[in-house]
């Protein structure tokens, strides 16, 4: 598995009290797989998220990544993984005002260390994926929605993860773009061979998906394939 | 620097603004600077470059302060200095104000009386003749040959000597029988007791025993009031705009820290360390000041060279680059302020449930 998360639980504290955002959550994703999670506001699915994103420490249990276990590594170290094995894409693309299309992959791949013609060709190469090439010297002020969410995708898979989390990508979208972002997703999870959470409370795009998970109180439920009829 | 530089591109309206401020800023800094050691140097010039290494004052009365324009000392004293141990040579010195008549018109001269063929005197100073400075000659048309008057004495001006200023007023060199009678000596036989040491000289002793005050040439400087006065209020307007700067640059960084939160959280989030982060806003800072610095030194640079023709100013490493270099560093440590905020930046926040 190229991503799991193994009985883990994460806490929060609330006055006197700890509220639990995630119990004993058990969760693997495969390479090439999209799974989506989904559940009502404050059910817990962004902190799974934020938990397969090493941006929050489990109170116990394992998260592994490409089978190495990520929770007892330091910061740093973490920070090199994010920035080399995960992707995230984020619910209102968070894309910097001062970059074009093209730098925002350029950044990725600076954070990364890496540059030169590879680098180049790489971000070219997913613009294209995006269908952007004609919009990749236009900065996010200049871009629509779904051109700043395919941006952001973008964005997520340039430096080659093995894990791609993508918190909301549909809330900023009409339905028609946002079909279009997760049919998008789907294609290049399958094509470029991620692993992908998608952590989302639209059902309408859920059929896109290869498994659906559903948080309440905390508790996942088992991954079930996609009924598709 | 990827993010750094395209940050200054894209919000070129802030930080233009940002760069004016320190350019004006700079431009204060150098002007001031440029200012003081001009001013520094009509007061000092004479005495920085006399052939000496200590000075000695007649001792000040109880709560007084060493002073050129109190100091009186005797023949007696100046020989008794000369034969102390570790003294290799002392005379006097007088320095008092005058007026120089010259081509009918009256000009305000430090005049300085030496002994003739002593070794603080001038090349070509002898009894009946004054040595001025290259530049008053340039300035009233005089030179060597010509007659002009000082005090009562009718001398001829026997060399002209490199620039020297004392108290904003050139200098006359003369003999130190014709500054004795002088209005302003009151018939002293100096001012002070000019000395050259070899180092062991034993200075308090030897004030004890002449009832002198000793300090070094560069310690003497003090005993220029108006000095002490002009570079010490010129100096803190100086260190005050320094400061300012640091917090103006400071306040800066801060504010556009904050407002670009979001978007270092994100860099967290994809990835990023604090200390790439932290060398991103640096270069971004230092940018800014490079460019705002860097016009507002080189526009006054050019006003004070056009300035030195008619007001003390001086144009020149130490009063351009040197405030610059200050200016660069205040307002780097400024921005190293706003740097903690980049620090506690939670990534966690680039996501949506987390907004």
């Amino acid at each position: 598995m190229t991503l799991r998360l193994d009985n883990v639980t994460l806490t929060y504290p609330d006055g006197d009290s700890r509220l639990v955002a995630m119990s004993s959550v058990s969760f693997d994703v495969s390479a090439g797989e999209l799974v989506a999670v989904t559940g009502p506001s404050g059910s817990g699915k962004s902190s799974l998220l934020a938990v397969a994103g090493l941006l929050l420490t489990p109170d116990s249990g394992r998260v592994l990544i490409g089978g190495l276990d990520a929770g007892p590594l330091p910061r740093k170290d973490q920070a090199i993984l994010r920035r080399e094995q995960l992707g995230f894409v984020f619910q209102q693309s968070n894309l910097l005002a001062s970059l074009t299309a093209y730098e925002q992959l350029q950044a990725a791949a600076h954070l990364a260390g890496t540059n030169g013609a590879a680098t180049d060709q790489r971000a070219r190469e997913l613009l294209a994926l995006m269908g952007l090439e004609s919009a990749k010297a236009r900065r996010p002020a200049q871009l629509s929605g779904g051109q700043r969410q395919r941006v952001g995708i973008a964005r997520a898979l340039m430096n080659n993860p093995s894990v791609l989390l993508v918190d909301e990508p549909t809330s900023a979208l009409d339905a028609e773009r946002g079909h279009l972002i997760v049919e998008l997703l789907a294609r290049v999870t399958h094509e470029q061979g991620v692993a992908a959470i998608m952590v989302t409370h639209d059902a309408v795009h859920l059929g896109l998906a290869d498994r659906v998970s559903e948080m309440h109180d905390g508790v996942l439920t088992e991954p079930s394939p996609v009924l598709v009829g | 620097m990827f993010i750094a530089l395209r940050d200054l591109r894209f919000a070129r309206g802030r930080f233009g603004l940002m760069a004016t401020v320190i350019a004006l800023i700079s431009l204060l800094v150098v002007l001031l600077s440029g200012l003081t050691t001009g001013l520094s140097d009509q007061s000092v010039s004479a005495i920085a470059s006399l052939p000496v290494d200590h000075i000695a004052f007649a001792a000040p009365a109880a709560g007084e302060k060493m002073s050129f324009t109190t100091s009186r000392v005797t023949g007696s004293q100046s020989e008794s200095v000369a034969g102390q141990k570790g003294v290799q040579a002392a005379a006097p010195l007088g320095i008092a104000p005058a007026q120089l008549s010259a081509h009918g018109k009256e000009i305000a001269v430090a005049a300085f009386g030496a002994d003739p063929g002593s070794f603080l005197s001038p090349t070509g100073l002898r009894d009946g003749t004054v040595v001025l400075s290259r530049e008053l000659a340039t300035h009233e048309k005089l030179t060597v040959g010509d007659k002009v008057a000082v005090g009562g004495d009718t001398l001829t001006i026997a060399a002209l000597a490199d620039h020297a200023s004392f108290n904003h007023m050139p200098v006359a060199w003369i003999a130190r029988s014709a500054w004795r009678k002088l209005d302003a000596a009151g018939g002293a036989e100096g001012t002070v007791i000019a000395m050259r040491t070899n180092g062991s000289a034993d200075l308090t002793a030897l004030d004890l025993a002449n009832h002198t005050l000793t300090t070094d040439r560069q310690g003497a400087l003090a005993g220029i009031g108006s000095y002490t006065a002009e570079n010490g209020s010129l100096t803190l307007m100086r260190i005050l705009l320094l400061a300012v700067s640091a917090l103006v640059v400071g306040a800066f960084f801060t504010v556009w820290t904050i407002q670009r939160t979001p978007d270092l959280a994100v860099l967290k989030a994809m990835g990023a360390s604090t200390g790439y982060l932290v060398k991103d806003a640096l270069v971004q800072a230092l940018t800014v000041l490079m460019i705002g610095g860097g016009v507002g030194t080189l526009l006054a640079a050019g006003l004070g060279w056009v300035a030195a023709q008619t007001v003390p100013f001086v144009v020149s490493p130490a009063t351009t680059l040197i405030p610059l270099l200050a200016l660069l560093a205040v307002g780097m440590v400024g921005a190293a302020s706003s740097l903690r905020r980049i620090a506690t930046v939670d990534p966690l926040t680039a996501l949506g449930a987390a907004r």
